[in-house]
């Protein structure tokens, strides 16, 4: 069995033709175009609008925890995943996996623009005998790769997923987003130290370090700082991002995928409930959704950003 | 059949056994480990097939999920270890990660029950049978002995979705043989008898034996049956037996909370009541001694079966 390297040295020395390093910073940029980019915040935006209206429609769901997480899932599904709508089961796609179950609208809304599903449909989100259940479910939405609520489960269900993609030498890569308030579980950790026992390069998660839990912030609940050391401890190669900077985000993934002989961890610093003014950064948005003239301001703003791409 | 004498054989080796030539025959069969692979002899299946053996340490959350991650990607995956760890600490784990996913994990688990023994308490486990029956899409077995523990493992691996087996650390009788039919679902009658019927799962199926050769000797027929299979129930087999002999005693080496004993009660109250007896753990946890001891002192014996049978043929009364 491959082993993940001694020392973390060789990974890090790695330097894509495609990226460009600002001296000093440590920070990645990559070389992609403005209309891939205008592109992406576009269909962010639709994604978020799609959040705010499933969660008032139904007044119940988490759109903070979504919104934080809108770009990474934009990144992944209009950029990156190799994955079919008309064949949700092709065996040969990526695999991305939402361990923050709760983070599902964005996921349903991502499907749905992507054509697994009718966007009429999202509307049926929480309702009663809908395929959007409050929190994902396998098998009965198209497009969703596995069953997430109960916290800290999907990093250890992504390693079972690499371990087999690995054992076939198939190609197919898998993504996690994880969310910072599953640092708290330790099951999170253990899934940690597998991923890094098996050396899974296949394997990128990404930690949405938005800062806020259900309860409050994160550093008062139960601090998670450092963070990126925790991750470089456990022996994985660490990117810390603006996880809101598609550039960022696409970069930090083409060097996850060459990163050899060990996972990447990618700390996304994102803003809980971003896009819009009021709620960023708020905690009650965790879990709750817009009123009626919030989800007029919240469109509003929406509507004047995607003017403003 | 009559009671024995009986060879006593190791579960876990058949289980060992049955791992490897399942491997063998079916390359997408790998397993996990959490730091009790010899123990529960996954470590043979692990020389056989080394890249089809993950040792993940003490770390039970983490392997359930794993063994759901190789199952979603197309691989049987069997997750080994002891009961109280494979299925008391990951009970959500397995909830959700494998049984709402529906996934093919089969989680066999040794070290059931009182027979641990002088472990203690904290590794025997009576109530993974409740924990585990109580989730919905979760098949669950209890061989009786060692060949039966090899038939289930190629059971699970024929049939799709989540699995849950429990067999004993220690020796048990073999009462079954390796040509004896085996379908999960189905409870097999190994003596018949109108009198009374005595219904019981993993090691308590020899002592349902010798209850029966007991009771004969004073001229009460008992029926026997091997409830193997504790969901999904054979409900047709248990109700025949209530109407035919008209009194069940159930025999199970678990609490006779939401064990064996409680799933057959349900159907019987609803399809056909008769009286019914239950010889089990009564709601206590055990403690550390010798197998044999601990069964006694628990009272998990024939003796008790036999009084159980006698007090449910009592309760019947003469209208019958």
């Amino acid at each position: 069995m491959r082993r993940a390297p001694e020392g973390r040295d060789k990974a890090l020395n790695y330097r894509a033709p495609s990226l460009r390093r600002k001296p000093g910073r440590g920070r990645v940029v990559v070389d992609v175009s403005e209309e891939l980019i205008r592109g992406l915040k576009k269909k962010a935006v639709t994604l978020r609008k799609h959040i705010i209206r499933m969660t008032h429609n139904v007044q119940s769901g988490h759109p903070g925890g979504s919104m934080s997480a809108c770009d990474i899932v934009t990144a992944l599904y209009f950029q990156v995943l190799r994955v079919d709508p008309k064949k949700p089961q092709w065996p040969d796609r990526d695999r991305f996996v939402l361990s923050k179950g709760h983070a599902c609208p964005v996921w349903y809304a991502a499907l749905a623009e992507r054509g697994f599903f009718p966007v009429d449909e999202l509307m049926t989100f929480r309702k009663i005998n809908s395929r959007l259940q409050g929190h994902p479910e396998l098998g009965t939405t198209p497009g969703v790769e596995n069953a997430a609520g109960a916290e800290g489960q999907g990093l250890s269900f992504s390693v079972g997923l690499s371990l087999a993609a690995r054992m076939d030498h198939k190609a197919w890569r898998v993504y996690c987003i994880l969310g910072d308030g599953e640092q708290d579980v330790g099951q999170t950790w253990e899934a940690a130290m597998a991923a890094s026992k098996y050396g899974l390069d296949n394997l990128t998660a990404f930690i949405d370090r938005n800062g806020i839990q259900q309860e409050g912030r994160t550093e008062d609940i139960m601090p998670l700082e450092p963070l990126a050391e925790k991750w470089e401890a456990f022996n994985w190669h660490v990117l810390t991002i603006d996880g809101h900077d598609f550039r960022q985000i696409l970069a930090a993934i083409d060097e996850a995928h060459r990163t050899k002989g060990r996972p990447t961890a990618v700390i996304a610093r994102t803003v809980k409930g971003k896009g819009v003014s009021f709620m960023e950064n708020k905690i009650k948005y965790h879990g709750a959704a817009t009123s009626d003239d919030e989800l007029k301001l919240a469109l509003a703003e929406l509507d004047a950003q995607e003017a403003a791409v | 059949m009559t009671s024995g004498p009986w060879k006593m054989e190791s579960q876990r080796s058949y289980f060992g056994k049955a791992l490897i030539e399942l491997g063998r025959r079916n390359p997408d069969v790998v397993v996990v480990g959490a730091d009790t692979t010899e123990s529960i002899k996954t470590i043979d299946f692990g020389k056989a097939f080394p890249d089809r053996l993950f040792q993940l340490g003490i770390a039970e959350p983490n392997m359930i999920s794993v063994a759901a991650g190789l199952a979603a990607a197309g691989k049987i995956a069997f997750a080994a270890t002891y009961s109280v760890f494979g299925s008391g600490h990951t009970y959500n784990v397995i909830r959700q990660n494998v049984a709402y996913t529906n996934l093919n994990v089969k989680i066999f688990c040794s070290h059931a029950g009182l027979t641990v023994g002088p472990d203690g308490a904290t590794h025997q486990i009576n109530e993974d049978i409740a924990l585990m029956r109580g989730i919905p899409r979760m098949t669950v077995l209890v061989p009786a002995d060692g060949p039966e523990t090899a038939k289930c493992v190629d059971a699970a691996a024929a049939m799709k979705g989540p699995l849950y087996c429990r067999f004993s650390r220690t020796n048990v009788p073999t009462v079954t043989s390796t040509e004896d039919d085996f379908a999960i679902g189905r409870a097999r009658v190994l003596r018949d008898g109108s009198d009374v019927t005595l219904i019981g799962c993993g090691l308590m199926v020899a002592r349902c034996l010798e209850a029966a050769d007991r009771l004969d000797r004073d001229g009460v027929e008992a029926r026997v049956v091997n409830l193997s299979t504790v969901k999904p129930l054979d409900v047709a087999t248990i109700d025949r037996a209530a109407r035919e002999t008209g009194g069940i005693v159930t025999a199970e080496e678990h609490t006779i909370v939401h064990g064996i004993g409680s799933a057959i009660a349900t159907v019987i109250a609803a399809n056909h009541p008769v009286p019914m007896g239950f010889v089990g753990v009564q709601d206590v946890f055990g403690e550390s001694g010798e197998a044999e001891e601990l069964l006694r002192k628990y009272g998990l014996t024939a003796e008790k079966i036999v009084d159980a049978a006698r007090d449910v043929m009592k309760r019947r009364g003469p209208t019958r």
